[in-house]
């Protein structure tokens, strides 16, 4: 909202999944817009549509769902690219680094191969010109010995590096935007930190904006400038980063604060939110947290609060605050 | 130790400067083979087979067409007739080498064009998935519903005996199993993740079809296939046997075995004999799928 021209803008996002016997809602009405060189953390637990909010923005969806709404990335409109167009967008304008490097990558190419076929899709360059900004890419993420490095195989590096030369292969064609989903989730808690740390500096460096998708919300204060939180496909709050971490106004933002293990004080038991998310094919009338929420009164049952604006740059959407 | 001691300083720097390239994947493939002695082993008996076949003139003692009424149906270790004769007097040996020319042809060639057709027909299948999918694959198994025998020799009977025929109805026979194990592959590879990773950076549908899909697909398929050579050899000379393939006086060794079965009780031995060839090439191929497969398992 703090940017005054967002590069991306996503307003009113429906998405449905037409498979199976019911349509299943997993984005409901969500609005989010990030600034040029922002990072912006879509947090929230499985299933409550941040991957799918995400994915929109490439429309990567299988065939037949539903995407409603309007999207605009970089002053284009998503919705309305060709195939052609939205090819081209894929990977130059807007990058994706996904969850699982080792399955993100293809086992029967090398990983300078794949960089390679990359830089080539979108750009007019030789083989070995290609060949040689992949070597300078591998270099910015600080691949050791990355000459030997670009003639691996996927299963012969370890994860973290393997990360490293996700990101490089996502960064390959200079993007505007990237996307990363939940990069930090599959790596073991000391290379977390170290992917964080490159993600952030090579944002800031290059400008990038980011939406950062996870269920952590360690990682993601340390990496975002805004939170989304994220609840049965719909945005319940959004904020600065110290805004939501300091003073959530959301019932399930502060559940999920609540719940960090730093809380616990040594006690054996974790402070958790009782019950579990809605059926996003069969959702109930009122807000979707209201069966969990503490502080539920008898109108949340019946209406769906919007979100609006609770003060500083925050949003909320919770009937206490409308 | 002086010979260790003098190796690793000479090792190590290459190590380091040269960009040790990781071997590919053939190569690598090749290495396990080399490893593999029931493999090989298997190889060379083919190996040896195709090299009968090529130069049967020059390796038969005898025409293999050419017979005799007073030589009839010698026994084995005859002088001048190693393994015999036949029932009509020619020599087994000879029949046997050039029958090799034949039952090779009849078991490696449909094999190859089922692989190329039945993967087109699975990987686009699999690939398109959805309607596209059901429609493709039911009437795939329509054909797969058949056995593959009855149907070789209901296509032969319809389409007539000759070696040409034999050879469609052997590969029409082949393209739904082939299309079924594309078709599974395809299925699963599709919905990994780095063909979504492939999507995201701009990659449309025939580049994720011919670099991303046929990369991690053929091998599977590939070694599909070689199991199916055998399997043709089998049936190729099943429709010898009965008349559908080959036509006499050709020497091909499902038909000898048909024409030597009226001297089964008189000279067994002999009668055997082009069984035995095909249980011998048979095995090999289907010994040189299974090492093949084992070394085209990145995992082991």
């Amino acid at each position: 909202m703090s940017a005054t021209n967002p590069v991306i803008d996503i307003s009113n996002l429906n998405v449905t999944f037409n498979r199976g016997r019911r349509p299943v809602k997993a984005v409901n009405g969500v609005s989010l817009t990030v600034g040029e060189g922002e990072v912006v953390a879509l947090l929230g637990e499985s299933g409550s549509g941040k991957s799918v909010t995400m994915r929109s923005l490439l429309r990567l969806h299988p065939k037949g769902t539903d995407i409603n709404g309007a999207m605009k990335v970089a002053g284009r409109d998503v919705m309305a690219l060709s195939t052609r167009d939205l090819g081209n967008l894929r990977g130059a304008v807007v990058s994706m680094v996904f969850q699982e490097p080792r399955l993100a990558l293809d086992p029967v190419y090398t990983i300078g191969r794949q960089i390679e076929e990359t830089i080539m899709r979108h750009e007019k360059v030789s083989r070995s010109e290609a060949a040689a900004r992949a070597l300078a890419l591998f270099q910015k993420v600080r691949i050791p010995s990355p000459e030997r490095r670009l003639q691996n195989y996927p299963h012969e590096m370890s994860g973290g590096m393997l990360q490293r030369a996700m990101i490089a292969m996502a960064l390959a064609c200079n993007p505007k935007v990237l996307l990363a989903d939940e990069p930090t989730t599959a790596l073991d808690a000391t290379v977390q930190i170290q992917i964080l740390l490159l993600i952030r500096e090579l944002q800031r460096e290059l400008g990038l904006s980011v939406i950062f998708v996870t269920h952590d919300i360690g990682v993601a204060a340390e990496i975002a400038d805004r939170i989304a939180v994220m609840y049965a496909g719909r945005i319940v709050e959004e904020g600065r980063v110290a805004d939501v971490i300091k003073a959530p106004k959301h019932p399930y933002t502060q559940g999920l604060l609540g719940a960090r293990v730093e809380l616990a004080h040594g006690r054996d038991r974790l402070v958790t939110i009782p019950g579990s998310p809605p059926d996003l094919a069969n959702m109930l009338p009122g807000c979707a947290f209201a069966p969990r929420c503490p502080q539920a009164f008898e109108a949340c049952k019946s209406t769906v609060p919007t979100l609006t604006e609770g003060g500083d740059a925050g949003r909320v959407a919770c009937l206490q605050y409308a | 130790m002086a010979a260790i001691t003098t190796e690793i300083p000479q090792a190590t720097p290459q190590a380091a400067i040269a960009p040790a390239k990781s071997p590919g994947f053939w190569s690598g493939v090749v290495k396990k083979l080399c490893r593999d002695p029931v493999a090989l082993c298997a190889l060379g008996v083919l190996v040896i087979l195709v090299l009968i076949a090529v130069f049967a003139p020059y390796l038969a003692p005898y025409d293999p067409t050419k017979g005799s009424v007073i030589r009839r149906l010698k026994p084995i270790g005859t002088p001048g007739y190693i393994l015999g004769t036949d029932e009509l007097g020619r020599d087994m040996l000879s029949r046997l080498i050039y029958g090799a020319r034949l039952s090779l042809i009849m078991g490696v060639v449909p094999v190859p064009i089922a692989f190329i057709i039945g993967s087109a027909i699975g990987i686009l299948a699999g690939y398109a998935g959805g309607t596209v999918n059901t429609l493709i694959m039911r009437t795939v198994d329509v054909f797969y519903a058949f056995p593959s025998v009855l149907l070789a020799v209901a296509l032969s009977g319809a389409l007539g005996s000759g070696l040409t025929n034999a050879l469609v109805s052997l590969t029409v026979v082949f393209i739904p199993q082939i299309a079924r194990v594309a078709e599974s592959v395809t299925t699963q590879v599709r919905k990994l993740d780095y063909v979504d990773a492939a999507r995201a950076s701009g990659a449309n549908g025939v580049t994720i079809i011919r670099v991303h899909i046929l990369g991690n697909v053929l091998g599977p398929i590939f070694v599909f296939a070689t199991s199916l050579i055998s399997v043709s050899m089998i049936l190729a000379s099943g429709l010898s046997f009965l008349g559908l393939g080959v036509r006499p006086p050709d020497a091909e060794w499902g038909l000898m075995l048909n024409t030597l079965r009226t001297a089964i009780y008189n000279n067994p031995a002999v009668a055997a004999l082009p069984g035995v060839m095909i249980f011998i090439t048979s095995i090999c191929f289907n010994l040189f799928s299974d090492g093949l497969r084992a070394a085209m398992d990145v995992k082991s």
